[in-house]
């Protein structure tokens, strides 16, 4: 632990010192974002529960194993087509629970809202709340308000945070991806970016973009009744798939190889991307997860996905690999390779 | 999107990938000029199929690389200023300025917005007439047809609070000084198709003749690239040195005469310096004398600019084809995109981001 004394003498490390003010790219789930959280906070809040960086802890209570997670929802548009700020703050914070494998409990709801912000548009957003959590099987047990003077926010803001139960048996985290594990994903990415994207920017597609906001925790549920043994779940939001597998190649210390024409893009995403020259790696969804599995456990859970309405499209798009680790490789269409990154810095609005 | 994946295709590429070892006998050095191209290259890992003969280096098309450091310090003065709305298209924003970059300007309470078009740089000046807003208009022939366009709507409009920074560039010129380099290993190049959809390739005429190199326009697909490489090399194979297109879906030789008309209106062709390269004779566009009072450089007279570049930084050299970026003692260790030391570093056009993004291999 850091002792009181180390705490006064700590300042602020590199790489963060290149920057000296907060810029935007700091809350994109990207290298800034996760520099921000490796050299600033996890040092200084320093304690075994937060070093794996998770996106939830898990520690045992008198014997019951609870998950624990918080999430702020600073999403513009407040509105977007496929949801808004309400059900996202749920969804958003009960898929973190879900991605230990716990079953989802309890959330809080903490708004801060802007002077002149409109009731009708604060009724419709709770009511989208409530209806998300009625959704995920989880009741809203506490909650604050705060307001804000004018210019000092964008109309809401939310955090929620949550608190689930983890079933015996279960140990789900990023570092426990091993060589050899099957990679995953429940289905097609970039729908949440581009929807936030083309509502924000006014583009028009063929048909609307609607976000895929979704609570994951049934599905999981239904994965873990065909094994325990699952080693790893993330839902890719913010930085997309690419930050998601560096994250976990870097905390399991392992190579991730994936296969890039396996991975699910809708149409207009695809189309949307080209425009915009986004890679949909990068975009944020809302609804996905990937999973890591043992291989010969592969093909049973996958099945198992794809008889769930949210695991539809679900494919397996990659593998664990012992060599480069850290290092996530993609086969490209035409059969070359590359190295996928972390996204670096944000040129995005900000999508959650 | 079926019509893009048809140029992703594996099949397809192979086939050409194999006409193309048919048709080598020896090595040559061959240059793609735009930074898309690169970034495709890499993004495909088409260089990893090419058989071992065929060498790419890769061209000074990077919009953002080739700004010079002066007009960015400039930009970053006047976006800094309270009463500036500073408009530009994203890929500026990171690219370091002298002591700082537009992000920064923008963090320090600077109003700094990205736009997709400068048609939306003139929508938010009419909505808010109470501010300048000056647009970064920077780009080869490709951005000029629609920045021109804007510049002719404020006139039109007389909107009395924009202005544009103008950086204009033009490849020709650019490719005249490669070849002209004692140094220089090019035998031959592919064209910027996009550069050409606007200005046909007749311009390119009278180079392939004088310096004897094969130009052949292509385009972005790696099936397109694999194209252009293959026309390249058997021209080169047979001793012929012409100007072919190889992106006929796209390019015409007179290219797109409303856009060039434009060009023509708007903009008169000046010497430019590039960053990293130098000055290279009527290689820019600035604003003609009637559109002078929407030039921010006139607007805003910022002077007493002293520029310093990283003396580690070596983009000069990778933006004329003499250096690999991974030949850079910074690159991937003092140089990343988040602490990028140059330009070629920043932009995704970028050949030093194209490296470090999809190319860095195990152990480096």
């Amino acid at each position: 632990m850091t002792s009181l004394k180390n705490l006064e003498s700590f300042t602020c490390p590199l790489p963060l010192r290149d920057y000296r003010n907060i810029v935007m790219g700091h809350g994109g789930g990207g290298k800034l974002s996760h520099d921000l959280v490796q050299h600033l906070f996890a040092p200084l809040f320093d304690n075994p529960l937060l070093a794996p960086l998770n996106d939830q802890a898990v520690f045992a209570v008198n014997g019951a194993r609870l998950a624990f997670t918080t999430d702020s929802f600073v999403v513009k548009p407040i509105f977007f087509p496929g949801g808004n700020i309400g059900d996202l703050a749920v969804n958003g914070t009960v898929n973190d629970l879900a991605m230990s494998g716990a079953t989802p409990l309890y959330v809080s709801a903490a708004y801060i809202l802007e002077e002149g912000f409109s009731l009708d548009d604060l009724t419709r957003v709770t009511v989208s709340l409530a209806k998300a959590a009625r959704r995920a099987g989880v009741q809203v047990a506490t909650g604050d308000t705060k307001v804000v003077e004018e210019g000092h926010g964008d109309g809401v803001y939310i955090n929620t945070a949550g608190i689930g139960l983890v079933p015996e048996g279960v140990n789900i985290g990023a570092a426990n991806a091993r060589p050899g594990d099957a990679v995953i994903l429940s289905g097609a990415i970039g729908l949440h970016g581009i929807a936030i994207l083309s509502q924000r920017e006014g583009l028009k597609f063929d048909s609307e973009i609607v976000s895929d906001c979704a609570p994951l925790y049934d599905l999981v549920a239904q994965m873990l009744q065909v094994t325990r043994d699952i080693h790893t779940l993330r839902d890719p939001t913010r930085g997309g798939m690419a930050s998601t597998l560096n994250e976990i190649a870097e905390a399991a210390r392992v190579g991730i190889e994936i296969e890039e024409r396996a991975i699910p893009v809708p149409k207009d995403v695809a189309a949307a991307c080209e425009m915009l020259g986004l890679d949909p790696l990068y975009v944020a969804n809302e609804g996905k997860l990937v999973a890591f599995v043992p291989s010969e456990l592969a093909s049973a859970v996958l099945e198992k996905m794809q008889s769930h309405p949210l695991g539809r499209e679900a494919a397996i798009i990659g593998r664990v690999v012992a060599e480069h680790p850290g290092m996530v490789i993609a086969r490209t269409s035409i059969g070359g390779t590359r190295v996928v990154d972390m996204m670096v810095g944000e040129q995005l609005p900000r999508i959650c | 999107m079926q019509n893009v994946d048809q140029f992703r295709d594996e099949k397809k590429v192979r086939v050409v990938l194999d006409e193309l070892a048919r048709v080598l006998t020896r090595d040559w050095t061959l240059m793609e000029i735009c930074g898309g191209q690169t970034h495709s290259i890499m993004r495909y890992g088409l260089d990893q199929l090419l058989p071992r003969q065929i060498e790419l280096v890769h061209g000074p098309g990077c919009p953002v690389c080739v700004t010079p450091l002066e007009l960015i310090d400039k930009a970053l003065v006047i976006a800094a200023r309270p009463e500036v709305i500073f408009t530009s298209f994203g890929d500026m924003l990171r690219v370091p300025g002298s002591t700082t970059d537009l992000f920064q300007v923008k963090a320090h309470g600077g109003d700094v917005r990205i736009v997709y078009s400068p048609l939306d740089s003139l929508q938010i000046a009419r909505e808010h007439p109470d501010k300048q807003i000056v647009f970064f208009g920077i780009g080869f022939e490709t951005t000029a047809p629609a920045n021109g366009m804007a510049v002719y709507q404020a006139a039109r409009e007389e909107l009395k609070n924009w202005s544009m920074l103008v950086s204009h560039v033009r490849v020709p010129p650019a490719m005249s000084a490669i070849l002209e380099a004692p140094e220089n290993r090019v035998r031959g190049f592919l064209a910027a198709g996009h550069v050409c959809a606007v200005m046909g390739y007749w311009e390119y005429e009278p180079l392939a003749a004088k310096y004897k190199v094969p130009i052949v326009v292509t385009g972005f697909e790696p099936l397109d690239l694999a194209n252009g490489i293959l026309a390249a090399v058997r021209q080169l194979e047979q001793g012929r040195a012409e100007v072919e297109n190889a992106y006929p879906r796209a390019v015409r030789r007179e290219g797109n005469q409303p856009a060039q008309k434009i060009i023509a209106d708007v903009f008169e062709v000046c010497d430019r310096k590039w960053r990293g390269i130098g000055e290279i004779p009527e290689s820019g566009w600035r604003l003609r004398e009637a559109f002078r009072a929407f030039d921010a450089e006139h607007r805003f007279q910022v002077s007493d600019l002293r520029v310093s570049e990283s003396p580690q930084c070596i983009s000069g050299l990778i933006l004329q084809g003499r250096k690999k970026p991974n030949e850079c003692a910074a690159f991937g260790k003092a140089c990343t995109p988040t602490r990028p030391l140059g330009a070629t570093m920043v932009s995704s056009e970028g050949a030093c981001a194209a490296y470090y993004r999809y190319g860095r291999r195990i152990g480096q």
